[in-house]
């Protein structure tokens, strides 16, 4: 890893990012069934089918192995990045920039034990590796989704936790765009406004599973 | 007009540097930055003090030598100027006025405010040649280029190499400056000829000399004297990856007797 030079290294993290992004909106649409008011049937038919294609199943390792990729060349990056000053400025930086562009490494590490949270709390008991909670079975994903937002305190976790990724991904997009290249008078500030508007999507539409329960299924 | 400076003064490379606090008055608003310097190191000079190290040379904006990282902002707080163009009369009677030099692990502090920059030429090195006919005076306009294309490169040969993208960086990156460099021959048939191992060459030679990598902030945009855009590391980015994947291989004749 620390062979490949500073733009390969940069390019690969976009292209895993970019995959990323892509998958999220897999994971959304599935999430966005559980709204559907016929107690689960859509949503635990979505999350069977995606548990049982040969297909996705192969998608699953690349998905492991797209996160694996990012998250390791993202610290690499960011260790090479903090040792390239090694005594900070007295007066820190006031440049006129994307003020949210420079947490994309704290951003990142809230993702990341959120995303660490959500194995615990799904996949690694769909696998066995953790027992469910009493009363709901293996595959239940629905009650288990309703049992966890009807905790307060987790809904708001999980909303910031989206929150921190829809900051993450504002910057993500556009700069993934940047870094392969493809910046153009003619469309950058299209993709500047679309991965803006993705980001928010997405934010908004995981934090709508956890707010409808939170406020409606009570 | 009076200000309160706080100066890094730092002996040598090794030596523990400090933020020293002089104080100025009488300077005319008119003054350059420098100008304003030159009156303190003149008082230093006279009651036996150690006057202030800073790079300067042309003092006219072009030549890249002056630095200086003025109140968290390389160049000062005015857009597109470099230091030596900077007035007093963009300050406000009586501030304080914090001075640092560049910091990155790639320029090592000399003294006070000067640091080594010749990691930049290192990089321009590293570069190589651009290959061109001797011989008579070609006829103007014999190598047709598209108006916007020389324009471009033009915009990109206006870097002076003064190093504010790398103080101005998160991350002490020089990409804005390879960019740059990169861009200027890469966008004319003159230097398409080497393109590719250029571009390979400059990229590994940076990331041997402790600069960090670009996380698209663009606060070297922001910062650069010249206006130099970052659409310029997009490019350099775009003749790496194509240098990578899609340049030829080279020949290698294997004599055997």
């Amino acid at each position: 890893m620390f062979l490949y030079s500073s733009i390969t290294k940069k390019v690969l993290m976009a292209l895993a990012g970019l995959f990323l992004v892509t998958f999220l909106s897999v994971h959304l649409g599935i999430n966005l069934m559980l709204l559907k008011n016929d107690g689960g049937r859509l949503f635990t038919e979505a999350a069977t089918f995606m548990g049982s294609n040969a297909l996705i199943k192969v998608f699953e390792v690349v998905l492991f192995a797209g996160f694996l990729l990012h998250i390791a060349v993202g610290l690499v990056v960011s260790g090479q990045n903090k040792s390239a000053r090694p005594s900070p400025y007295a007066v820190s930086n006031s440049s006129d920039t994307s003020p949210l562009s420079k947490y994309m490494f704290h951003t990142g590490i809230i993702v990341f034990i959120f995303l660490l949270l959500h194995f615990f709390d799904f996949y690694f008991i769909k696998i066995g590796l953790v027992a469910p909670p009493p009363g709901i079975a293996i595959h239940d994903f629905y009650s288990r989704t309703l049992l966890l937002f009807s905790t307060p305190w987790y809904s708001l976790l999980y909303i910031f936790c989206f929150i921190a990724l829809g900051i993450h991904l504002n910057h993500a997009i556009q700069s993934a765009f940047q870094t392969l290249g493809w910046n153009h008078g003619k469309y950058m500030d299209a993709v500047k406004f679309l991965g803006s508007a993705y980001s928010l999507v997405i934010t908004a539409g995981f934090a709508l599973v956890p707010i409808c329960i939170l406020f409606f299924k009570h | 007009m009076n200000f309160t400076l706080k100066i890094w003064r730092q002996k040598n490379v090794e030596a523990k540097g400090e933020l020293v606090t002089y104080d100025v008055s009488g300077i005319s608003p008119d003054s350059s930055f420098f100008e304003m310097l030159d009156t303190l190191n003149q008082t230093l000079i006279m009651t036996g003090g150690d006057p202030v190290a800073f790079d300067h040379d042309c003092r006219e904006g072009i030549c890249g030598t002056c630095s200086l990282y003025i109140n968290g902002r390389p160049h000062g707080p005015v857009k597109g100027v470099t230091t030596c163009q900077l007035h007093m009369r963009s300050f406000a009677h009586g501030n304080t006025i914090h001075i640092e030099p560049w910091r990155a692990k790639a320029f090592p502090i000399i003294r006070d405010l000067v640091v080594d920059r010749s990691a930049l030429d290192k990089i321009i090195q590293a570069g190589g040649y651009v290959s061109v006919n001797t011989g008579g005076v070609p006829d103007a306009n014999t190598i047709p280029i598209p108006k916007e294309k020389s324009e471009a490169a033009m915009d990109a040969a206006a870097c002076i190499g003064c190093g504010a993208c790398v103080a101005a960086c998160s991350n002490a990156a020089a990409m804005l400056f390879i960019g740059a460099k990169i861009s200027h021959l890469a966008l004319l048939p003159q230097g398409r000829v080497e393109a590719a191992k250029r571009v390979q060459k400059m990229v590994a030679c940076v990331d041997t000399l402790g600069f960090g990598n670009c996380s698209n902030t663009y606060a070297c945009e922001a910062e650069c004297p010249k206006g130099i855009s970052v659409v310029n590391i997009a490019r350099m980015n775009r003749e790496f990856i194509g240098a990578k994947l899609f340049s030829e291989k080279e020949k290698v004749i294997k004599v055997s007797f």
